[in-house]
């Protein structure tokens, strides 16, 4: 006797062969373009790059922080909170982008296309010529169990997708990145208010209570009644730290108000951890000198990455390295809900940044044959060995 | 709780030292599942606990509890635990105009000049409270955990603020009302010298204040997915012996716990 079939009235079963649905019982919300996390149960979402959201243990979880320290020309930490804005824009989400620099509309411009094979596979089957069956062209002869099953989904339901893969060489049209509810923050046209009694600089002190508007008014924390579809939203923080939000702690040794981003993130955090929203914040940590600051800041993040990229530096043309863009360093993975975190097999991690996809991989480094190969090389391999290792660099037989 | 961290400390939950201050401090690891280990031995002992959570929120620590087998949501109820939502409550007090008087107590994140007297006020009192359990008798002796108190750092309070505070709770709690206190401190690098207001610098205050330290690290040879770190235990003897004993441990925290082994003998080497 076949097994009973449930089937769930209206629920999505586009692109599935059997109408078997799994009959969750769990209360979890769901939101387009989560998933519950296997270790813990957290609602998870995609950073836009998969491998990325392998290498942090499944994905982002929602209420938490990511910290990106910037390489040195903000190339490759700026293409990554672009996959993260537009993975919102395609799974639906709301966005809020706040930066300083470059106004955020600009930054939306240049967000990279979706790959959707699925539509373009659908619009070729049109132009083919339709199977010749005289009774009726549609009926099909071998796989007849499949002749009630609805035909391959559209370009919209690829949305249901966990993570999706871009382009970048072409941009989001613009169709498809107006879909997405997006607020904006230009520090530059902000009118600073005199916030005599904050802790808080006025620029920080106002996107604070920027984003503290949006997630009340949009009811991200909750308020909303329950018509409304549940939803999350990507906050995307760009150059935190630098000199244009009026902070100093990457201008001098010994900034005037070394508190100000710490007690920022601080808030931030409080604030998403309310909230359905995941926040992605870039720091330029290579321009700020007192190291006890960026212990601090990593600390106060939930999950923290740093790249490096070997543009402009030695290792550009070290034959080692000639696959890669740039290292991946994980700083920080959060405990969330449960006592372990994810644990990662190695901290030896390279990006490559390719047409269609940011690929992340463990660095691996080939055998030492030559003789001729230099002492020079020895020093940059040894800094693969994990943060804890403080022995000596050299292995000198 | 972790059974063979009671068994290295000599302590269960029916008998355990009064009057102690245990200092657990980490260096580029995490030592937050020692609070988790410690949340759940003093709830299990009967004590009436004083929690400020500064760094996560509530229902972080509950989740845990409930998988070392404690619930945390019942006790708070019951009057046994009192949790303050440090984080949860923070964009309050930062971003509201006038200071009102239900945020006292972190009155440290609208002046972080002015030092920690609303929190030192609001644990007097939480402690304080003399609540009576369902069957009539009043708690045990009294225990304030702090998770993350180098966290007040980063927020802008001086080391000599932090340092006060915790001399003021250790008189109150410990020496007056015969609790514990327990409190977790996260230090820098060893060689980064900003000495003025460093983590290192309260790290080594605390370690003279305190009767147990236990400090947990990465291993010194690199990094390893089935050992987590080492953790050395010193304790401050009182009395007769000479000597303060150290010793070291390897750790591997799992989901529903963390076991301890001496260095050499994790099961991945033998």
């Amino acid at each position: 006797m076949a097994a009973p079939v449930r089937c769930m009235a209206g629920s999505s079963s586009i692109g599935n062969t059997t109408s078997f649905q799994k009959k969750t019982r769990s209360k979890l919300v769901s939101i387009p373009g989560t998933r519950p996390s296997v270790q813990n149960g957290q609602l998870l979402l995609s950073s836009g790059v998969s491998s990325l959201d392998y290498v942090i243990g499944g994905g982002l979880a929602v209420g938490t922080l990511l910290l990106v320290e910037e390489d040195r020309y903000d190339s490759y930490s700026r293409m990554l909170l672009k996959y993260f804005l537009a993975e919102g824009v395609v799974c639906g989400h709301e966005l809020f982008l706040a930066s300083a620099r470059d106004h955020p509309d600009e930054i939306m411009q240049e967000l990279p296309s979706p790959i959707m094979d699925e539509f373009a596979s659908l619009k070729t089957n049109e132009g083919q010529p339709q199977p010749s069956d005289p009774e009726n062209p549609d009926t099909m002869k071998i796989a007849w169990r499949y002749q009630n099953q609805p035909r391959v989904q559209t370009a919209l339901a690829s949305s249901l997708r966990f993570g999706h893969y871009y382009d970048v060489s072409k941009t989001m049209e613009p169709e498809l990145r107006q879909t997405a509810k997006y607020h904006s923050f230009y520090q530059l046209q902000e009118t600073p208010i005199t916030t005599g009694s904050s802790p808080l600089p006025s620029p920080y002190h106002a996107l604070l209570k920027a984003i503290q508007t949006v997630i009340r008014k949009e009811g991200f924390d909750g308020s909303t009644p329950q018509s409304k579809a549940r939803n999350v939203l990507r906050l995307g923080l760009h150059s935190l730290g630098s000199a244009l939000w009026g902070d100093d702690v990457c201008c001098k040794d010994n900034p005037a108000n070394c508190h100000a981003l710490s007690t920022f993130l601080y808030a931030l955090r409080g604030l998403l951890r309310t909230s359905l929203s995941v926040a992605m914040v870039t720091v330029p940590s290579h321009l700020i000198q007192n190291r006890a600051v960026m212990g601090r800041i990593i600390r106060l993040s939930d999950t923290a990455i740093a790249l490096e990229s070997f543009r402009g530096s030695e290792k550009e043309t070290n034959p080692l390295y000639k696959d890669y863009h740039g290292l991946l360093h994980v700083r920080q993975l959060p405990h969330l809900n449960c006592l372990s975190c994810e644990v990662p097999d190695t901290k030896d991690l390279a990006f490559k940044l390719k047409r269609k996809q940011f690929t992340i991989e463990r660095l691996h480094l080939p055998p030492d044959l030559s003789e001729t190969v230099s002492r020079v090389s020895k020093t940059e391999l040894a800094a693969g060995c994990g943060t804890t290792a403080t022995g000596n660099k050299h292995l000198d037989f | 709780m972790f059974p063979e961290l009671n068994n290295i400390l000599n302590s269960t939950p029916d008998s355990f030292k009064s009057s102690d201050f245990i200092l657990v401090s980490d260096r580029q690891a995490d030592a937050s599942f020692l609070i988790h280990h410690y949340l759940s031995f003093y709830l299990r002992a009967g004590c009436k606990v004083c929690f400020l959570g500064l760094v996560q929120s509530f229902s972080h620590y509950s989740a845990v509890g409930q998988r070392l087998g404690v619930s945390l949501a019942q006790a708070r109820e019951k009057g046994q635990l009192v949790f303050l939502e440090g984080l949860k409550d923070s964009i309050g007090a930062i971003l509201q105009e006038e200071s009102s008087q239900g945020t006292q107590h972190l009155s440290y994140l609208r002046s972080p000049g002015a030092g920690l007297k609303g929190l030192f006020k609001f644990v007097e009192s939480s402690v304080g409270q003399n609540g009576n359990r369902d069957d009539g008798e009043s708690w045990g002796p009294p225990v304030l955990l702090i998770d993350d108190l180098s966290v007040l750092l980063s927020l802008g309070v001086t080391v000599g603020a932090i340092l006060d505070f915790t001399l003021y709770c250790q008189a109150t709690v410990c020496t007056e009302l015969q609790g514990n206190m327990v409190i977790l401190v996260r230090c820098e690098e060893e060689d980064v010298d900003d000495d003025e207001e460093g983590a290192n610098l309260l790290q080594r205050g605390l370690v003279h204040q305190c009767n147990l330290a236990l400090h947990v690290e990465g291993l010194p040879t690199g990094y390893c997915r089935d050992i987590h770190g080492q953790m050395q235990v010193w304790w401050r003897q009182s009395g007769e012996t000479m000597y303060n004993p150290r010793k070291i441990f390897h750790f591997k925290v799992h989901d529903k716990g963390a076991s301890f082994f001496a260095r050499g003998t994790s099961s991945a080497v033998l």
